[in-house]
């Protein structure tokens, strides 16, 4: 290849490809890398589960789950509840009320750390009044530890939310309505994980 | 020189990464290699006193550990990185920053493995390295038989790469999604570029497990949970199903980049546009499923239910179908065309023999009864380097003496690169070849000596003979770098008469890499420039 075709590449290359194509759009990168993570996310806690519900039953003393366990409903009702309290803080910033953004992007955490509140008192009883820890027996190891993994994942979308909410308060969220959508799909998507894990660990497993 | 060295420490362009993922790649594989050849050394002869059996059972696992993780695993990033925006007409990845903190904390993670030669606590005291296998079976790694940290820095330096890995692949399936140049559809992608998707969806699949399978056995060690623990109950075998859930995908994670090169410099050193190019994608994406489906076949001897034992034979034995279609299209590329035997392509001709073997011995260890004899043999070892050497490593190489022009403006020298070549087909079938039947014999792998008498005595001194060709032969390839780094022919923009977008840019690429983003129509850009009168677009 010549030197003067190579200098010319780029720009004959545009001629050659000039002649009327339709538009070229392509998705946005945010949201690709955003829906990787989900997969491998969604991965990561399948194997948890199936770590979880592989021992179902398999522990050699007690406590077991059908002792100790209670549904934990006004959690779930707070955590699910979250979703659309931030699907409206979302829709806010899309229309630009910011004031609106606020109040509900902190509702949302409100009803999140109410979330976590409960996960730390049933915790505190489980390990207080029934000697349950993660090294007690298979159901502590695993109950522990698919629970924990979600409540972390709760926990850093509540950071998330929070930087959100403080950057609302100093107004810097004009004009982020993309990258608040990213992080509304990952809360959603914590929400979503918990569905499975309330199903796997306080239905079946109990 | 200290404002060159920061350039680098702080660059989040995508060609700089490129270069350290690779560069840092060669330095492991020259690490791992060393330990290798010293165990090479202490097989030589029967009952020889070389090497103590710890400090053997350390070299083993860091060998594979290093192998796996940290040579062909930032390969496969580095690849990604420095190719797949040049060949999609991009500026840079869709996540610069993203891809430097990829680099960076999957290089923490390989120093960390190495730092337990110093601070490791273990067997030997102080500075006990991970000596538990590369796949580390429970329950030798539970606290009980394992104590000291050496276990533990093999857990975190692999938890650690493969959060870098993951980064990199979210990074390379976002670019090639979104940041396409105009005209440049999935149909007319480069099937580099094809194959580089394909490997990253399997990582976001395939290394969540290992991840998993790490923590939960850092959650055993540290607070006495009974994930893997027989005692209370858990089972050992769950780890190795989470190991190999990850560890089987993993092996074609590591060869389908090792595809993405010959895919690119076949059909250019052929002169002949890619034979079945649908097929060929077809082919990958249905080994990418097959392969998370038949992580068992390493676990035949296990003891499974018979019905398991047929599925994953089965299974195993099916992905032997789209990797012959692969085989069959590098062929038909080749055929009737007119062969230029430049070094890149008699690496990948070398390739597609030992490749080829490498999968027929595979067909045979996926029949579960084969593998009862031969399971943990020399077999198995000689199967699987025949796959990561003979196929890999060898199309690794040709990538290397292909884009290396690209990459710095030198060509490297054919001369060397002959030798390079010979040298190691020599070396590696002395050693590999051999081994075959040192497992068939019966000898078991990770064994650190052996006594006088039982037929291995031949085939391991060959073996141990091939070692010193195919060191000679990396000798070859250093000093070809070396030498034409300072006083290289200048490559010119496309040496090879090439044909993707890559060799449109200057040689090294600027660091826009493209001063006006270029437009296709077709899969072979550079053809329709060279040939206005015969384009490619023409038949689309």
């Amino acid at each position: 290849m010549t030197p003067s075709i190579a200098a010319n590449a780029t720009g004959a290359l545009q001629e050659t490809g000039a002649l009327k194509q339709p538009e070229w759009t392509l998705p946005d990168r945010g949201r690709v890398a955003v829906f990787c993570l989900f997969t491998t996310e969604f991965a990561l806690f399948s194997i948890f589960v199936v770590a979880y519900i592989f021992y179902i039953g398999k522990s050699l003393s007690g406590p077991m789950p059908s002792q100790v366990l209670e549904l934990p409903i006004w959690a779930t009702i707070c955590l699910l509840s979250s979703s659309i309290t931030v699907a409206i803080a979302e829709r806010a910033l899309k229309s630009n009320q910011i004031q609106r953004f606020k109040v509900w992007t902190g509702v949302t955490i409100l009803l999140g750390l109410e979330f976590l509140r409960n996960t730390a008192v049933e915790w505190s009883h489980l390990i207080r009044d029934f000697h349950l820890t993660i090294s007690t027996n298979l159901f502590g190891t695993t109950f522990y530890s698919l629970v924990g993994l979600h409540a972390s994942h709760v926990a850093i979308g509540l950071m998330l939310l929070l930087l959100a909410f403080v950057l609302g308060l100093r107004g810097s969220m004009r004009g982020q309505a993309r990258r608040f959508e990213l992080l509304a799909w990952y809360w959603h998507f914590v929400d979503a994980v918990w569905v499975a894990v309330f199903t796997v660990v306080y239905v079946i497993g109990r | 020189m200290p404002s060159r060295l920061h350039e680098w420490v702080v660059t989040v362009d995508h060609k700089r990464l490129g270069i350290l993922y690779i560069a840092t790649a060669l330095i492991f594989f020259a690490v791992a290699g060393v330990l290798a050849a010293l165990m090479r050394l202490q097989l030589a002869y029967p009952n020889a006193t070389f090497l103590p059996p710890d400090v053997f059972n350390r070299l083993f696992t860091m060998h594979g550990t290093t192998m796996v993780f940290l040579v062909g695993m930032p390969f496969f990033a580095g690849l990604a990185n420095y190719l797949t925006p040049l060949m999609i007409g991009a500026r840079d990845m869709a996540f610069p920053r993203l891809n430097a903190f990829g680099f960076w904390i999957f290089l923490f993670g390989g120093i960390l493995l190495y730092l337990s030669y110093v601070t490791g606590e273990g067997l030997a005291g102080h500075g006990t390295a991970p000596d538990v296998g590369w796949f580390a079976y429970a329950p030798l790694t539970e606290r009980a038989f394992s104590r000291g940290t050496s276990t533990d820095y093999w857990i975190l330096s692999i938890i650690l790469t493969g959060i870098g890995t993951t980064a990199s692949a979210i990074n390379v399936i976002a670019t090639i999604v979104s940041m396409r140049c105009k005209g440049m559809t999935l149909a007319r992608m480069p099937l580099f570029v094809w194959l580089m998707l394909v490997v990253s969806s399997m990582v976001l699949f395939a290394l969540p497990p290992l991840t998993a399978g790490q923590v939960m056995l850092l959650l055993d060690r540290y607070l006495g949970a009974h994930f893997f623990d027989t005692q209370a109950g858990g089972s050992a075998v769950l780890w190795q199903h989470f190991f190999w859930v990850f560890g089987h995908p993993e092996v074609y994670i590591l060869m389908l980049p090792g595809f993405a090169c010959a895919s690119e410099i076949i059909p250019v050193f052929s002169r002949k546009p890619m034979f079945g190019r649908p097929a060929m994608i077809g082919a990958t994406i249905g080994i990418g499923m097959l392969s998370s489906g038949v992580w068992a076949h390493h676990m035949f001897s296990v003891g499974m239910t018979a019905s398991s034992n047929i599925y994953f034979a089965v299974a195993s034995m099916a992905v032997g179908i789209p990797t012959g279609i692969k085989i069959f299209n590098w062929l038909g590329t080749m055929y009737g065309g007119k062969i230029r035997f430049d070094t890149p392509m008699l690496f990948c001709i070398g390739f597609l023999f030992q490749f080829l073997i490498a999968g027929l011995t595979g067909v045979m260890l996926a029949v579960a009864p084969f593998d009862w004899q031969v399971t943990d043999s020399y077999f198995v070892v000689a199967h699987f380097h025949y796959v990561l050497l003979g196929g890999l490593l060898f199309t690794l190489f040709g990538a290397l003496y292909y884009w290396f022009p690209k990459a710095t403006g030198k060509m490297l020298s054919e001369t060397l690169g002959k030798w390079h070549f010979w040298l190691l087909v020599i070396g590696f079938h002395l050693t590999f070849d051999t081994l075959h039947f040192a497992g068939i014999l019966g000898m078991p792998r990770r064994i650190y000596t052996y006594a006088p008498g039982r037929g291995w005595e031949t085939l391991n001194l060959i073996a141990s003979i091939g070692v010193i060709f195919q060191a000679a032969g990396v000798a070859c390839l250093v000093w070809n770098i070396i030498r034409s780094l300072r006083k290289g022919k200048p490559a010119g923009n496309d040496p090879w008469d090439a044909w993707t977008l890559e060799w449109a840019t200057s040689s090294p690429p600027s660091d826009y890499n493209f001063a006006v983003l270029p437009e296709v129509r077709s899969s072979r850009p550079l053809w329709d420039l060279k040939h206005p009168e015969d384009p490619d677009w023409r038949y689309e």
